[in-house]
């Protein structure tokens, strides 16, 4: 019911229209991964899925976000049943990043088992809405790992207008989901490649429904 | 002698006018939707079945938006200024998106969807006309650049800060003049303002979709080909005249007389018509052919009531200006 009042909320906020390039069916397991301009993102991509694909879906989020007081920590855990994750500090030396990267990966492996679909933000963090970033390679490790999913791009569109980054209110505008034809890591793609390969995926979307 | 129907018109809470004039409508949907659907049946060809397709989504649209103005109006005046705050702000939100801001304007779009806007509605429904008249082209032009130049931002500055004062202008600020209709006291139609409101948006509607419909059966001549090509000088002067005949029809209902609201009525439709081509410039200009998607075969909720933005205002201040009495110097 919660999740209900969410969808309803996130969609008279965000006006979101879901636009569907290509017809995505079946239960397989997907990965959405999509440009990344504002905190609200996350819950217009998930309120953009049918119901059922959405009850399979999880967001990947920060742990400590997500873990402080009780609304949050119900919300992830009981709601939207996210995959939280440690977030190193930024004064982590690299070697320690790439050890909590790793780990992290592996988590998000584990926790998607044989049914679960997630939803990614591979820029790695919230950019202005004029480009789409290069990819971080979280998404490619996390390919190797699972290599039957489904890649699902997908392109917000307007979401850096209504809660920019830096903003804390949002105003109400209407905004796009566009999804994309899904695509898959080829055999022995290497990884610059992948990861350019992904990203423009996204950034078509972006040029013909932008 | 009275008969039993006319007993329960008037037991009933509202405005007996009104209850005819409500009955008039959905009678004239019931016919149409009847027409609709013989005509779904009988034409043939691609082109006439997406005409009638088209014309069915907006009739079954038209039952929406009756029942839902229907209710406002016969609930008074809190119902009305729910469902217009409603309708500007739904206005408001397609009006910016299209616009071209940037991060420098959100927090005056901020004010404008959350305080201008509900604070606007807020004084109708007090009833302060002072404020209501100038609380948008005054405050809210000067608070809405001051916002906007504080952060620092001078990018088009003078684009973006006129197209936010546009932006509440048509929006909020003309479309709030419809339930302001309700403030208006005019000697002998006291508590029957609502009626006015009704002739305001039953005219301004019926003008729309009779241009549309003299339009398609006779239009040759465009009026504007480069702004609307779909408005034809046959579809607009035969819609003007019929809409104006059916306003001066209904003059019992309005404080009026019959030459007077055939005056008021044909103001209200070339307002509306003037309102449509300005709103069709803009889309235009943003590349767009509808303002949103929310109303199916209509568009956006500002495709169907940009003729009402521009009729609301002059509506309101012709009414005022020859049939108020509150400020009348002696």
């Amino acid at each position: 019911m919660i999740a209900g009042a969410l969808v309803k909320l996130a969609k008279v906020m965000s006006g979101a229209r879901a636009i569907w390039t290509k017809p995505i069916e079946g239960n397989a397991q997907r990965i959405f991964f999509a440009n990344h301009t504002s905190h609200l993102d996350f819950i217009v991509v998930w309120s953009a899925l049918p119901a059922p694909m959405r009850g399979r879906t999880r967001p990947v989020a920060g742990r400590d976000y997500w873990m402080k007081g009780r609304v949050r920590r119900y919300l992830s855990s009981k709601v939207f049943n996210g995959i939280l994750i440690e977030r190193t500090p930024s004064t982590a030396s690299s070697e320690e990043k790439r050890v909590a990267a790793r780990a992290a990966i592996e988590r998000m492996a584990e926790e998607m088992g044989t049914e679960h679909s997630i939803i990614v933000f591979p820029e790695g963090t919230r950019g202005s809405g004029d480009d789409v970033a290069p990819f971080k390679s979280g998404l490619y490790h996390l390919c190797k790992l699972k290599p039957d999913v489904q890649l699902v791009p997908v392109y917000l569109d307007n979401m850096n207008r209504i809660l920019p980054k830096g903003e804390a209110l949002p105003v109400p505008m209407l905004s796009r989901v566009v999804f994309g034809e899904p695509m898959e890591m080829r055999r022995g793609e290497p990884k610059e490649a992948f990861l350019e390969r992904a990203r423009s995926a996204v950034e078509k979307l972006r040029e013909s429904h932008g | 002698m009275t008969f039993p129907l006319e007993r329960w018109l008037s037991s009933l809470p509202v405005d007996r006018s009104l209850v005819l004039l409500l009955a008039g409508v959905l009678a004239a949907l019931i016919v149409g939707s009847l027409v609709g659907f013989i005509l779904s049946q009988t034409v043939k060809g691609e082109a006439g079945r997406a005409t009638v397709a088209n014309l069915n989504a907006r009739l079954r649209a038209w039952w929406a938006m009756v029942v839902v103005f229907g209710i406002a109006v016969a609930t008074g005046g809190i119902g009305s200024l729910v469902l217009f705050g409603l309708i500007s702000f739904l206005a408001l939100r397609e009006f910016v998106t299209l616009a071209p801001t940037r991060v420098a304007d959100h927090q005056a779009l901020f004010w404008s969807f959350f305080v201008l806007l509900p604070l606007q509605y807020y004084l109708i429904g007090i009833g302060w006309y002072g404020l209501f008249a100038i609380m948008i082209p005054v405050y809210g032009f000067i608070f809405t650049a001051v916002r906007s130049v504080l952060a620092g931002d001078v990018d088009h500055f003078m684009a973006r800060t006129a197209t936010i004062n546009w932006a509440l202008m048509v929006c909020v600020y003309c479309v709030s003049y419809a339930p302001a209709l309700l403030m208006l006291e005019i000697p002998g139609f006291q508590g029957q303002n609502a009626a006015l409101l009704f002739f305001l948006v039953l005219v301004v509607q019926l003008s729309d979709v009779l241009q549309y419909v003299w339009g398609k059966l006779l239009g040759k001549h465009k009026v504007a080909p480069l702004v609307s090509p779909n408005k034809t000088w046959e579809g607009l002067i035969g819609g003007v005249l019929s809409a104006t005949a059916v306003g001066a029809a209904v003059w019992w209902a309005t404080p009026f007389t019959p030459a007077q609201a055939a005056g008021m009525a044909f103001l209200i439709c070339v307002m509306g018509f003037c309102g449509g081509l300005v709103m069709a410039a803009i889309k235009r200009d943003r590349g767009v052919k509808d303002f949103g998607t929310l109303i199916e075969g209509h568009g956006g909720i500002l495709d169907r009531i940009d003729s009402l933005c521009f009729a609301a205002p002059i509506f309101f201040h012709v009414t005022r200006f020859f049939f108020d009495v509150s400020d009348q110097v002696p």
